[in-house]
């Protein structure tokens, strides 16, 4: 008995060995996102696009022309986890400081990256005015429903009942107002050429929004206006659950509110 | 019906035990092992090393980017 359990566990590793081998690698981690460890929380929907925007870049191989415009928020240290060029900007500020960068390259490929607290808050007029000017850049818009860097607080995109740290019974649009569809508002605008709502939580939800991701960076080479890809996301930390009971309140939740898909393709 | 072989090498010390992988895993491959890393997480392994068939579904949803995935065409 012993000798073919010692059997089986000597055919398990050799076979391990021959698959892996390089040769047969068919997913790993892109050079594009550094060693850094990311020090966002365990589970944190930011790591996923973070991923997948370095694994658009390096597809495209436009490293060497590609911007980033890190937020203020938990994002803000976004310039040490991929490797192209970034600035930072104020809080909310990014679209304004992507318009200069793109006025100054024109030829470079501009995009933000921005938490809801930044692009729906305090950003709401520079986003909106960034998206009317028509400027040929992309937003990627983590909508995770509250700020999350600083301790859970309600933000404007808070679904209707959602309890935080700030509305402990639950947001109340009586009194608060109804959640900001920023997304939603940004596609009448003319300047816009793409606009979607997409997730991060399954494969094919992943799968879905790194295409996203490539159309926004597409659209902007072709200088064809502004695209803003928005992600529903979890903040498990702020939520108060594990990182996989977010992403089932957020199915269950969040996409009543934010559903998910395309809200203008030109 | 043959189906792929598939193996996953995970970046234990970029784990963060989120357990992402192992719910996203159709097969029940993953589990978080019992020892931690240097940052004191329990980090993702492969339990049930024969169930997989390198669908690369965790490394899809891998936030931390530590998952890298081989597979052989049977």
């Amino acid at each position: 008995m012993q000798i073919a359990s010692c059997l089986l566990q000597n055919h398990t590793i050799m076979t391990l060995q021959e698959i892996i081998q390089p040769a047969n690698k068919v997913y790993g981690k892109t050079p594009l996102l550094t060693d850094t460890p990311m020090h966002y929380c365990p589970g944190c929907s930011h790591g996923v696009v973070h991923k997948l925007i370095a694994e658009v870049i390096e597809e495209m191989g436009i490293q060497d022309i590609t911007i980033g415009i890190a937020p203020v928020g938990c994002a803000v240290f976004a310039y040490n986890y991929i490797d192209i060029d970034w600035q930072e900007a104020a809080h909310g500020r990014a679209p304004a400081l992507a318009t200069a960068v793109n006025r100054l390259l024109p030829d470079s490929c501009v995009f933000t990256y921005q938490g809801d607290g930044d692009l729906a808050a305090i950003g709401t007029a520079e986003t909106i005015h960034a998206c009317n000017r028509g400027e040929n850049i992309a937003i990627f818009f983590i909508n995770n429903g509250i700020y999350g860097m600083t301790g859970g607080q309600m933000a404007p995109t808070t679904i209707e009942g959602m309890v935080t740290s700030t509305s402990p019974e639950g947001r109340d649009v009586m009194l608060e107002g109804y959640p900001l569809k920023i997304s939603n508002l940004l596609t009448i605008l003319d300047g816009t050429c793409y606009v979607t709502r997409q997730a991060v939580h399954t494969p094919a939800t992943v799968i879905r929004a790194k295409k996203a991701i490539r159309k926004a960076f597409e659209n902007t080479l072709a200088k064809k206006g502004t695209s803003v890809v928005e992600f529903v996301s979890t903040c498990n930390s702020g939520w108060k659950m594990t990182p996989h009971q977010a992403n089932q309140w957020m199915a269950e939740h969040m996409f009543k509110a934010y559903p998910l898909g395309d809200l203008k393709d030109q | 019906m043959a189906r792929n072989k598939g193996a996953v090498v995970v970046n234990i010390e970029r784990c963060k035990g989120c357990h992402l992988c192992e719910e996203a895993c159709p097969s029940d491959v993953l589990e978080m092992n019992q020892q931690t890393n240097a940052m004191g997480y329990h980090y993702s392994y492969m339990a049930n090393v024969e169930a997989c068939t390198g669908c690369a579904s965790c490394a899809y949803v891998c936030p931390d980017a530590c998952i890298t995935v081989y597979r052989v065409k049977s």
